[in-house]
């Protein structure tokens, strides 16, 4: 039994559907790169995998006994959290929160595996820092570390590297892909096609065309050489 | 200062006095998250929805001595729609932000109107400009309390603060990020119906002590005001609790010794207060 099996699935919005048939499956380890143009859906389908939004029709089955609150994510950044006054420490404990239940306070597990998080990814300095000062590359950093916090089996990232800078954007990257070595599988969404077939081992493609299948497939694929063609072209 | 003291020792003033810290302790606590979450604006649709279920109440006094019993107290009335609409807002904001938007302020102006309306059909008194007036601005009422309206003060206000320090470590996950709580496992149904309830009770409570229209200004300055000087969320929160109540207990003296109308005092020295830690923050930064 695979972690996740999505069968069948449509996305959409209301009445209107934009993404009908999908059908995948993640096993415990693998790094699956969700890619696609703007608008192709591919939030949505991160959302819907999270039981953030109701699927149109199909179903997502999380299987070797992944419970709800097993499941890392590190969203996009939202407008509230670009003034929002609080300590790294304190969004990073956060993290935690789905262990909780009805506790109201944080225990001493809790902040052991803060800890953790926070020195598995260099932050340790930055603890008492006000989220809102950092810089970008930082900030990612803090909610990955949260998201460790929630998870140790699987995370889920929505275009990690949007509006880093170059440097940045490679450490990120080096960072997610050493997680997924230390066992934690991941689910990306990223414009990154470069990115995607370098660190991934699994793509899904969705669009007009849907492709599901290991790297090697997709670059040998249509819509993998398109876009390898294209960005051949614009260098 | 001799004058300060001799009014201190008056029993209307001392009850205003504990009402009106423990009102401005109670809506300062939740002002932080609900301007965080981008929700100030249900604070003001709720206080006018409160005002129309105060009218109803009004009138429904006047239509027979059953209901006058029943209603002695308003809150019997008042409390529980304002939780009902509360909930009502919160669910339709949850959907896209255009609709929470016009939901809330059609909700808050049709109540307003209806209310008014309802209080001129129903001529419940001789001087209706003079009660409508009170009740938006909360003039004189906090000077009219009775003892079993201090208790009731008392005792919603240590509910709310037991209510926010059993949930805190909630409320700060549900509004810093409200997806991530979701897909990690938080019920965050569960906590917004809290805060969307908490907020209507502080609403209703606030509204003796300055009245409908100005209900906001206790939510909102006080934790602006914390924002500007503060980094953490725990700081800001505490921050916001001190400076309100501060700024409630000079308002209500200063309005006393100036004879001032008590909730717009209080809601002028919020303003001076936030201007002051605006001015500290620039400066500091």
């Amino acid at each position: 039994m695979a972690l996740l099996v999505v069968k069948d699935l449509s996305l959409g919005y209301d009445s209107h559907t934009i993404i009908e048939g999908l059908n995948f499956s993640v096993n415990a380890g693998d790094y699956l790169c969700i890619v696609g143009e703007n608008g192709a859906g591919k939030s949505t389908l991160m959302k819907t995998l999270l039981h953030l939004r109701q699927p149109v029709g199909g179903e997502i089955i999380y299987g070797e006994g992944l419970k709800r609150n097993e499941v890392g994510y590190l969203p996009q950044q939202t407008v509230v959290q670009k003034d929002f006054p609080a300590s790294v420490y304190e969004i990073i404990l956060s993290g935690n929160q789905g262990h909780c239940g009805w506790r109201p306070f944080y225990n001493d597990d809790d902040k052991k595996r803060t800890k953790e998080a926070m020195e598995r990814l260099g932050i340790e300095g930055l603890k008492d820092r006000c989220y809102r000062e950092l810089s970008g590359g930082q900030q990612q950093r803090v909610l990955l570390a949260r998201a460790l916090c929630a998870t140790k089996r699987i995370l889920l990232l929505d275009e990690p590297v949007s509006g880093l800078d170059p440097k940045v954007t490679i450490e990120m990257y080096e960072l997610i892909a050493e997680l997924n070595r230390d066992g934690i599988t991941m689910i990306m969404v990223t414009h990154d096609i470069h990115a995607a077939l370098r660190y991934a081992d699994h793509i899904l493609h969705i669009g007009s065309e849907l492709f599901f299948g290991t790297r090697e497939e997709y670059a040998e694929s249509e819509e993998g050489q398109f876009f390898l063609r294209k960005r051949g072209n614009d260098r | 200062m001799d004058r300060l003291i001799e009014y201190l020792g008056i029993p209307f003033v001392q009850k205003a006095l504990i009402v009106g810290v423990l009102i401005a302790m109670c809506s300062s606590l939740l002002g932080v998250t609900l301007v965080l979450k981008r929700f100030s604006y249900i604070g003001d649709g709720l206080s006018h929805v409160a005002f129309g279920t105060m009218a109803i109440a009004a009138v429904l006094k006047t239509q027979s001595e059953l209901l006058d019993n029943i209603l002695q107290n308003d809150m019997v009335l008042v409390m529980p729609l304002t939780m009902l609409c509360a909930v009502l807002l919160l669910k339709t904001g949850q959907n896209t932000a255009l609709k929470g938007d016009a939901a809330i302020a059609m909700l808050s102006v049709g109540a307003l109107s209806f209310g008014y309306l309802l209080m001129n059909l129903f001529n419940t008194s001789t001087n209706l400009s003079g009660d409508v007036c009170s009740t938006l601005f909360g003039s004189t009422s906090i000077l009219t309390l009775r003892v079993s309206e201090v208790w009731m003060c008392v005792i919603c206000s240590v509910l709310v603060v037991a209510i926010f320090v059993f949930f805190y470590n909630k409320i700060f996950a549900v509004t810093f990020d409200e997806d991530f709580a979701t897909a990690s496992g938080t019920q965050t149904g569960i906590y917004n119906l809290i805060i969307a309830i908490v907020t209507a009770v502080i609403i209703v409570l606030a509204m003796n002590l300055v009245g409908t229209l100005l209900i906001s200004a206790l939510v909102i300055f006080p934790a602006v005001s914390a924002m500007r000087l503060f980094k953490s969320f725990k700081a800001v929160t505490i921050c916001a609790v001190v400076l309100s109540v501060f700024c409630a207990a000079a308002g209500i003296i200063v309005s006393i010794l100036a004879g001032t109308p008590v909730g717009s005092t209080i809601v002028a020295v919020d303003a001076v207060a936030f201007g002051i830690c605006w001015i500290v923050g620039k400066l500091a930064s």
